[in-house]
Order: structure tokens, then C-alpha cells, then sequence
């Protein structure tokens, strides 16, 4: 076996040294009758070039963002990823190291993680951000999760436009805490009913995702004020990172907590994970922040250098009056999201939200003046927006699909009110061939 | 090669140096912002295929950002010398043993890596048709069926992110057991060895904590579980082998007591590597466990994450799984594999997606290349890496639990409290040979605990090093304890302060010129990252 170098002399070497006659003998505290007693039932293990014939068999059964022009986002969305971000994530001392307990030989991990926490917390507008949380689902989970710990209330309003899937996780979560969770319904804009019959003493939070999941934009600063005149909290969810470069940072705006994922930032869309939730706060609100935190220190020498710090929030110290039970987070999308964020700067990403923003208008544009098909909503939207198709969406889909696409999400299941609709995303990928096919395929049955 | 090594060679191996490590390129690297020139670019972007758009034209003013955010202007070899110079700032399995206790700091096959880039996986997306990725679906099926036979559990779900998401689910389903019996408990017994985790997760799902003491030698003892089993206590987390890297070998009574009184048994996966193909949870007794295939599954630790931690469960329990759950249909259904949410008793979803999907890939190719007698031999290699280990230091160090051992070993610092050396002197001073230290101060019930879990990617070589390198360090201690006290010595930086880290949180990087601005209008700021060497 190649991962293990024991060869049989080294093995008899060492059981002489410990004393065990044979390495059977290692395992006598395992009482005899809770033993397996057979080999596991298993197929026999294949080399490296065999592997490869078989999981390249597997990849190659699915359609993907390399096979189809991909028009697919609703949470996980299809970018460019330049190159020099797999290049030095799998930077061995990056991909083999660990949580970073031991600083003075984890400060590539550290400083990296700073320099995270500074680029989220600044393209939300919050003063503090932790070193990630498992996904957006689960970073709004914990948002709320921190709303209830900071205003000691239960109730939870989200606004219309939540992801369906973060909607879910986050009833997952407090489903053991007792905490009651309402969810406001739709306006035609596509934007949320008001939320004031909804708000009250008893409200933690509203949490509002921007843009929601219709793509729809909301402005969080009435939510802000209705949240902070029933001293609650606005937390903000955000799906779609690249837009908290063209939009009001959520802060600015009056959110406390701003969570979401943050997967457009050069990570794969690799089925859903491994992916990177945020989450950002207040300095006020810092000792209910969960998850790993960096701070800045010095050494003995008085040099600066990073620590993981504030440990007393966490499960290791302070087991169950930890602010979370996160241990294990999402470090290595961490780095490439700050790679990618190197890479891009203040400029290039600037310059690609408003290329997503262009290929969307384009596409809306092109969606209005092509008969059978409407836009769903007015609300504006950013690189996103639901899309009425003539005849159902399955059968629209499947056109766009002959047609070399995959062209989006399917909105029956989630929002059957719309009717026969589409969730259409248009990013850098896009091209203006690929949108006109697409829109074109979902209008009707080519003659 | 090694194969052809008699034990004549092995004698023969020249004397060893314990340092592995000397001089050599340390650069200096300031922070990303520090680099930032002005009007440098990274990045290059498609050609506009499409009208321009002023997104004032599009989207209300106020919503438009209008501060840019604090990121750097860099060009791409900026960048690349950057990362990769934090990056030697790093220890790693790949540069030497990483003896992390409970943590399982294995060897990471590349393969794997590479499998999991292909754009079959790696470009796929959560909400795609079940029709359009069959591949993924047939990966993930086998895979549950694998971690099932491996675990003895009657099925999984890949769902959980990492560990401490599969307790929460596994907690989650035990609560929702109970609910669904008209049972509402109040209390989770766990042993005073456990993860933080553990008491963390019942935590979450508001049961009060029942500490049950591990008896005089370092396993639980049936009579203190019976003792504190009651109607209210839903039930008891264990890990086994526990994280004193001790088989608790009265597992199966324990778990009679639990069940006699209604009571469900959580097995913590994160030993599981100890027992590979030897034993297995599910026939301890064990009705919900979670795995974490960063650890035994060899999925690469990534600097603190992503992990994937899924969760087998025996039948009472599958009703409650997280959903979706994927399903094989007959061979003459198309698609093949599909996905199931039609699930009323399930505790819900916990993953945006089908969780850490390409970690599953990763793990799936592992267990592929291993197969049932490379498994076991995972098992075997580790243990008797452990026991090595222990037979090379415990005449002169203490061991707070004598006795063979699993998977890791638990030494202490008590036979040097007379030097002043510490755990944390000692674990600096490994540095300084070359060595990622091992767990320390864990497990709690262990003063001074140093955690060390070799893994079976140790060869005797490097395990005789690492020995040779604690045995020079408490030889050091009883010599010239300040040499130990002041470690390490040969790092980039000497020994950091956390308490100043903590007492006055600096959590992100402020332009010194904007610092500048903001205290002319409040005073008091602070947080300016300035080198001072």
C-alpha cells in the first residue's frame, strides 16, 4: 500500500520494542466478541490509474458548467476562476496544514485569514468578520442563532426572498431551541410584503437576503429601522457575493449582522461544497460572534504577527456555553477567496459586478421584446431575475437544454405562484451568442 | 527499496539528528494592503459582448455602493509571491509529522485531488436535475453504502459539513426520536473525555449536560453511566476509542444500560481511523455516529477546513435523516438515482447543498485506492505507530494512563513540574526541532495532557526522530530549562502573545491614513498594523 511505508521488518522492529508479540495483539482491549471477525465487505482496492478510469467515467456522466452554457445560479453561482488560485491553494503547507493552534508555524494560514476578515468585513460594511462558517445556510442559521443569544428574544421575521434552502437550514437549527420563525409573503415587485404586522418586542431578527433569491433587490434601510424601532436586529443574507460589489454595503445600510456565501469569490461550484459562509458583525456584538477569529499581536521581539484569538466564544474552552459548536470550517475556500480577491482588487471587482450587471440587463432586454416570454418581477435585480416561459418550465428547460444549455432553475417547486417560471443567471460567462440561444429555446418550439 | 530493508539495513541507519530543520529563505512579507500600488491589475476580463450599462440607469442611487471596498490593487505576480511566500510560513503534513491527537493529520493522496478537479465534479451544481448528474449521485450512493459497511450502521447521509455539523444532526435525530415517542428529555450524559464539541452540539438542542468521569483507568465504567441514566436522559455520546486513545471496552454494557432505560447511543467518529476493519460502531451498540473524512478519509485538513462530516444511523433512526437523501432506483429506471425529499420525520436540511460534495469525492477515491485490507492496514499502522511512540517515552515521561493504547497516546508534564517546563514550553521547543506539536492541554482531564497521534503515514524513521527530539527536550528541561521556556527560537517569530491579542482585539487591517483621519474626529481609535522590527 503506498500511503503506508511499514515494510515487514520495520513492523517486527518495532512490536520488539513495545514488547507485542504481533500487531493482533495491539487490539486486545477490543473484547473479542465486538471484533468484526471477517475482512469488510468492500470491492478490492484499484491503483491510481484505475481510479482515474473510474471516476473519470463518473464526471464524465454529469452535465456540467465545462459541457453547457450555464445559466444555473440560485445560490451557487458559475464564474471564472483565474488560475493562479488552485495554483497556490494547493500550495502543500496551505493544503496539509491544520486549524492554526501553534501561531509561530501557522502564520502563512493566519496572516491569510486576517487578511480575509479585513476584505469581508469591508465589502459589508461591518467592523468585524469570522474566519468562515460552513455555507450561506448555515451562516444565517448562526446569524439568527446570534440575534437570539444578543437580544435574549425567540421570534424570527425573514422577508420574503430567503433562499429556500438557508429557509430550511435555518428552521433546522433553531427547530430545538423553541424559537418561532415567520416569513413574510411576496409583493408583484417581487419584494417583500411589509414587515410590520410581523415585527414586534419579541422579534430577535429580520433577516433579509439582498438580492433574494428572485434576484430581486431590497432596500435594507427601511428593514433596518423597522428591526432597530422594536430593538431588533436586521440581519442581512447574502447569496450572491459579487453584488456587495456594485451595492450599499449592508452595514452602511443599518444591518447588525451581515452572514451569506461566498462561493463567487474564485471557489468551485462543485455540487453545493465545499463552499465558504461569512459572517460579520459590530465590534459591540463581538463576544456573540461564533467561529474562528484572527487578531493581530507581537512575539516576544515586539514583530507583529497572528494569533487565533477570543477562543473563550468557543467550543474548545468553553464547551456547551460555546457560541456555536463550529469547529473544522471552511479555511481553504477562505484562502481562495482571498486570492481571488488579490487577484481582482478594488477595481476588477467593481468592473465584473457591472459586467454581470450589463449581461443580465441584456438579457432582460432581449426577454421583453421576444413574444411568449415576460419578466416575473419588476424590482431591479443584478445578475439574476425569474423569467415567465409560454408552456411549463420543464418543457422550456429541456428546449434550452437541446439547445446547449442549462438554462436555469425551475421555480415550481419553490414558488408555484409564479406560474410557468424560470430563474435565469447570467454572469461573465455568459456570452451574447449563448444568452440570445437561450432565450430564444425558452420562447417556444423551434419550427 | 524499502521492501528489500533487512534489519541489518535498519541497524545500520546513520545516528539521528533530531533537528530536521536549519537556515534557509525566510522572506519577509508585509500584509496584501501593505503591497497595494495604486492602478496595478490583476485581473483580466472578457470583452463586453453586450451594451454598456450605467448601473444608475438600472438600479436606484442609493442602492448603488459608493465607497470601494478595502481590497488591494496588485498585479498577478504580486499576488502569487505573496501567497506563496505565507505560505513557507506554514507547518504540514507534507513537510513532516503533524502529531495533532484526535485530529488524524494522515498523509493526502493527490489523486485524489486531482479526481476531484475534474470539471465532471468540479463544475456541477447542487440544483442541476438528478437526470444531469448521474455520475455525482452514483458517487455519493456508493459512498454511503461504503461508510455503512465500514461503520456497521444500516445507512448515511453525506449531508454535514464537518464533525461537529454531523453531532448536531445526529443530536437533532435523537431529539426528534424521542418527540416523535412523546418524550420530551432534558439531559445527554457525556464522558469528561470527550470534544468540546460534544457538550457544544447538545447544547444546541437545549440539553443540559450530564459529565459521566472516566474511572481510574481512563475508561468509563457502567455503573457510573447506570448511576445517571434516568427517563430524562436521552441519551450518551461517546467516542471510542476515547481521546485518551483508550478502547472503552465496557461499550456494549454501557450501551444496554442507555436502551434498557430508552435512551439512544452518539458514537464521536473522530478515532475512528483506530478500528478500521477491526470493529466497528454500529456493533458496539452505537445508533448514530458521525464520520469526519478529513480525518480518517484522508481528506486534506486545508488549513482548519473544509472537512465532511456525514452521519450513519441504524433503522430506528433513519426516518429522521437530513434530506434530500439520494436513492437507487431498480436497474431499468431512468434516471437511476434519484433524489427523495418526501421525508416526514426528517429533523430538515443543513447544507445549502449536498454538503462539502468534493471532499465526498475525495473520500470515495480513498477508500477505492485502500480497499477492505488497506483500511484495516490503516488501522494496524497507526496503532502501532501509537504504541511505538509510547514504548520510546514513557520511562521518561509520564503517562497519566499506562497500558497499551490505540491510535494516539497521552503523555503529561508532570515529571518536569520541578524544572518549571511546561506542556507549552515543550510543544514550543518542538518547534525548534522541526516538529508540529502535538494536541496539548487536551484531553481536559489530563493536567499538562500532550496528545499525540502518529497516524500510520509515519514511517520508523521519522517516528524515531520525533522520539528522539521529546526525549532531547526533557533531557533540555532538566539542563537548561530556559532554552525550553523561550521556545521557539528558530522561527520567523519567537513565542506570541495571545493575551495582548485577546485584551485588545486588532481583527482586521485599517489604512494608517485612514486611521489618521478618523481620530482627528474621535479619539481613542486604535487597531493600526504597524511593523516594528
Amino acid at each position: 500500500m503506498r500511503f503506508i511505508p511499514h515494510t515487514p521488518s520495520e513492523v517486527q522492529h518495532m512490536l520488539e520494542v513495545i514488547g507485542a508479540p504481533d500487531v493482533e495483539s495491539l487490539f486486545q482491549s477490543i473484547p473479542e466478541p465486538l471484533r468484526l471477525g471477517r475482512a469488510l465487505d468492500l470491492t478490492p482496492a484499484v491503483g491510481e490509474q484505475q481510479l482515474s478510469d473510474e471516476l473519470t467515467a463518473l464526471a464524465e456522466a454529469n452535465t456540467n458548467a465545462a459541457t453547457h452554457d450555464w445559466f444555473l445560479g440560485a445560490g451557487t453561482y458559475p464564474h471564472f476562476i483565474p488560475a493562479a488560485i488552485d495554483s497556490l491553494a494547493s500550495r502543500a503547507e496551505f493544503l496539509t496544514a491544520y486549524t492554526p493552534y501553534q501561531p509561530e508555524i501557522s502564520q502563512g494560514t493566519l496572516q491569510a485569514i486576517f487578511e480575509w476578515q479585513t476584505m469581508i468585513s469591508s465589502l459589508v460594511g461591518l467592523e468585524v468578520a469570522n474566519a468562515s462558517m460552513y455555507d450561506g445556510a448555515s451562516a444565517s442559521a448562526e446569524a439568527a442563532l446570534m440575534a437570539m443569544r444578543l437580544t435574549r428574544r425567540s421570534k424570527l421575521v425573514v422577508a420574503h426572498g430567503m433562499h429556500p434552502h438557508f429557509l430550511e437550514v435555518l428552521r433546522t437549527y433553531v427547530g430545538g431551541l423553541g424559537a418561532e420563525v415567520r416569513v413574510a409573503k411576496a409583493s408583484a415587485s417581487g419584494l417583500s410584503t411589509p414587515l410590520d404586522a410581523l415585527v414586534d418586542d419579541a422579534t430577535a431578527c429580520v433577516l433579509v437576503q439582498r438580492p433574494n433569491f428572485y434576484g430581486c433587490i431590497e432596500d435594507l434601510e427601511p428593514l433596518a429601522e423597522l428591526a432597530h424601532a422594536r430593538g431588533a436586529l436586521l440581519v442581512t443574507v447574502v447569496g450572491e457575493a459579487l453584488s456587495l460589489a456594485l451595492l450599499q454595503p449592508p452595514g452602511a445600510a443599518g444591518a447588525d449582522i451581515v452572514c451569506g456565501e461566498a462561493q463567487s469569490f474564485g471557489v468551485p461550484m462543485s455540487f453545493g461544497g465545499p463552499h465558504l459562509g461569512f459572517l460579520a458583525t459590530g465590534k459591540k456584538q463581538l463576544r456573540q460572534l461564533p467561529g474562528r477569529l484572527v487578531g493581530q499581536t507581537v512575539d516576544s521581539h515586539k514583530r507583529r504577527g497572528f494569533v487565533l484569538t477570543l477562543a473563550t466564544r468557543e467550543q474548545h474552552i468553553r464547551r456547551e456555553r460555546a457560541t456555536s459548536n463550529i469547529c473544522t470550517n471552511q479555511g481553504l475556500c477562505l484562502l481562495m477567496a482571498t486570492i481571488y480577491l488579490s487577484l481582482m482588487g478594488r477595481s476588477g471587482l467593481r468592473k465584473l459586478a457591472e459586467l454581470n450587471l450589463a449581461k443580465a440587463e441584456f438579457a432582460k432586454a432581449r426577454v421583453r421584446e421576444t413574444p411568449g416570454l415576460e419578466l416575473v418581477h419588476a424590482a431591479p435585480s443584478f445578475n439574476e431575475f425569474a423569467v415567465r416561459v409560454p408552456d411549463s418550465a420543464q418543457a422550456a428547460l429541456a428546449r434550452a437544454l437541446a439547445a446547449g444549455c442549462v438554462g436555469g432553475l425551475d421555480l415550481a417547486p419553490y414558488a408555484p405562484e409564479l406560474g410557468n417560471a424560470v430563474l435565469v443567471c447570467t454572469t461573465e460567462l455568459a456570452t451574447r451568442e449563448a444568452i440570445e440561444r437561450l432565450v430564444s429555446s425558452l420562447a417556444a418550439n423551434p419550427t | 527499496m524499502s521492501d528489500d530493508m533487512s534489519d541489518d539495513a535498519i541497524r545500520e541507519t546513520p545516528p539521528l539528528r533530531t533537528r530536521n530543520v536549519g537556515r534557509g529563505f525566510s522572506y519577509e512579507e508585509p500584509l496584501i494592503f501593505e503591497r497595494s500600488r495604486p492602478g496595478r491589475i490583476g485581473y483580466s476580463l472578457p470583452d463586453l459582448d453586450v451594451p454598456a450599462v450605467d448601473p444608475a440607469a438600472v438600479l436606484p442611487e442609493k442602492l448603488i455602493r459608493s465607497d470601494e471596498p478595502e481590497l488591494p490593487e496588485l498585479s498577478e505576480i504580486d499576488v502569487i509571491r505573496h501567497f506563496t511566500r505565507l505560505s513557507t510560513w506554514n507547518a504540514a503534513v507534507d513537510l513532516g509529522i503533524y502529531p495533532l491527537g484526535s485530529c488524524t493529520m494522515k498523509h493526502n493522496p493527490r489523486i485524489n485531488e486531482k479526481l476531484a478537479r475534474l470539471p465532471g465534479f468540479a463544475a456541477g451544481h447542487p440544483l442541476q436535475p438528478a437526470a444531469l448528474c448521474q455520475g455525482f449521485l452514483a458517487l455519493v450512493w456508493r459512498l454511503e453504502q461504503q461508510l455503512a459497511e465500514i461503520s456497521g450502521m444500516d445507512q448515511v447521509s453525506l449531508q454535514p459539513a464537518a464533525g461537529a455539523q454531523g453531532e448536531l444532526a445526529g443530536i437533532m435525530m435523537i431529539r426528534a426520536y424521542h418527540e416523535r415517542a412523546g418524550q420530551r428529555r432534558t439531559h445527554m450524559m457525556i464522558p469528561d473525555t470527550a470534544h468540546g464539541t460534544n457538550p457544544a452540539s447538545a447544547a444546541l438542542n437545549q440539553y443540559e449536560v450530564i459529565t459521566i468521569p472516566s474511572g481510574e483507568d481512563g475508561i468509563l465504567h457502567p455503573q457510573d453511566v447506570a448511576e445517571r441514566m434516568t427517563p430524562e436522559v436521552a441519551g450518551i455520546m461517546l467516542t471510542n476509542p476515547n481521546t485518551l486513545g483508550l478502547f472503552e471496552v465496557h461499550v456494549a454494557e454501557i450501551a444496554e444500560i442507555v436502551h434498557a432505560e430508552g435512551g439512544l447511543v452518539y458514537g464521536d467518529g473522530a478515532n475512528l481511523n483506530a478500528i478500521l476493519g477491526v470493529a466497528r460502531p454500529g456493533d458496539l451498540g452505537i445508533d448514530v455516529m458521525h464520520f469526519n473524512l478529513h480525518k480518517t478519509f484522508s481528506t486534506p485538513h486545508g488549513g482548519g477546513g473544509p472537512g465532511a462530516g456525514p452521519i450513519g444511523v441504524k433503522n430506528l433512526l433513519v426516518p429522521h435523516l437530513p434530506g434530500p437523501r439520494v436513492v437507487q432506483l431498480d436497474g431499468d429506471s431512468s434516471p437511476r438515482y434519484q433524489l427523495d425529499s418526501d421525508l416526514p420525520h426528517s429533523i430538515g436540511r443543513l447544507h445549502g447543498g449536498f454538503g462539502n460534495s468534493g471532499m465526498l469525492v475525495r473520500a470515495y477515491c480513498y477508500i477505492r485506492s485502500l480497499g477492505p485490507e488497506g483500511l484495516r492496514r490503516c488501522a494496524e499502522m497507526a496503532v502501532l505507530n501509537a504504541n511505538y511512540l509510547l514504548a520510546k517515552l514513557k520511562d521518561r515521561f509520564h503517562v497519566p494512563y499506562p497500558g497499551g493504547v490505540m491510535h494516539e497516546c497521552v503523555l503529561s508534564d508532570r515529571n518536569l513540574h520541578d524544572t518549571g517546563v511546561t506542556t507549552l514550553d515543550i510543544a514550543k521547543r518542538l518547534i525548534d526541532h522541526g516538529y508540529h506539536p502535538p494536541t496539548i492541554y487536551f484531553p481536559l482531564i489530563v493536567p499538562g495532557a500532550i496528545m499525540i497521534e502518529p497516524t500510520e503515514s509515519e514511517s520508523l524513521e521519522e517516528l524515531d526522530r520525533f522520539a528522539s527530539a521529546l526525549l532531547e527536550i526533557e533531557r533540555e528541561a532538566r539542563e537548561d530549562p530556559e532554552i525550553v521556556k523561550g521556545a521557539p527560537h528558530s522561527t520567523r517569530h519567537s513565542r506570541l502573545n495571545e493575551t495582548q491579542a485577546a485584551r485588545r482585539p486588532i481583527l482586521r487591517w485599517q489604512d494608517p491614513k485612514q486611521l489618521e483621519t478618523d481620530s482627528e474626529t474621535s479619539s481613542g481609535s486604535s487597531g493600526s498594523s504597524s511593523e516594528s522590527s
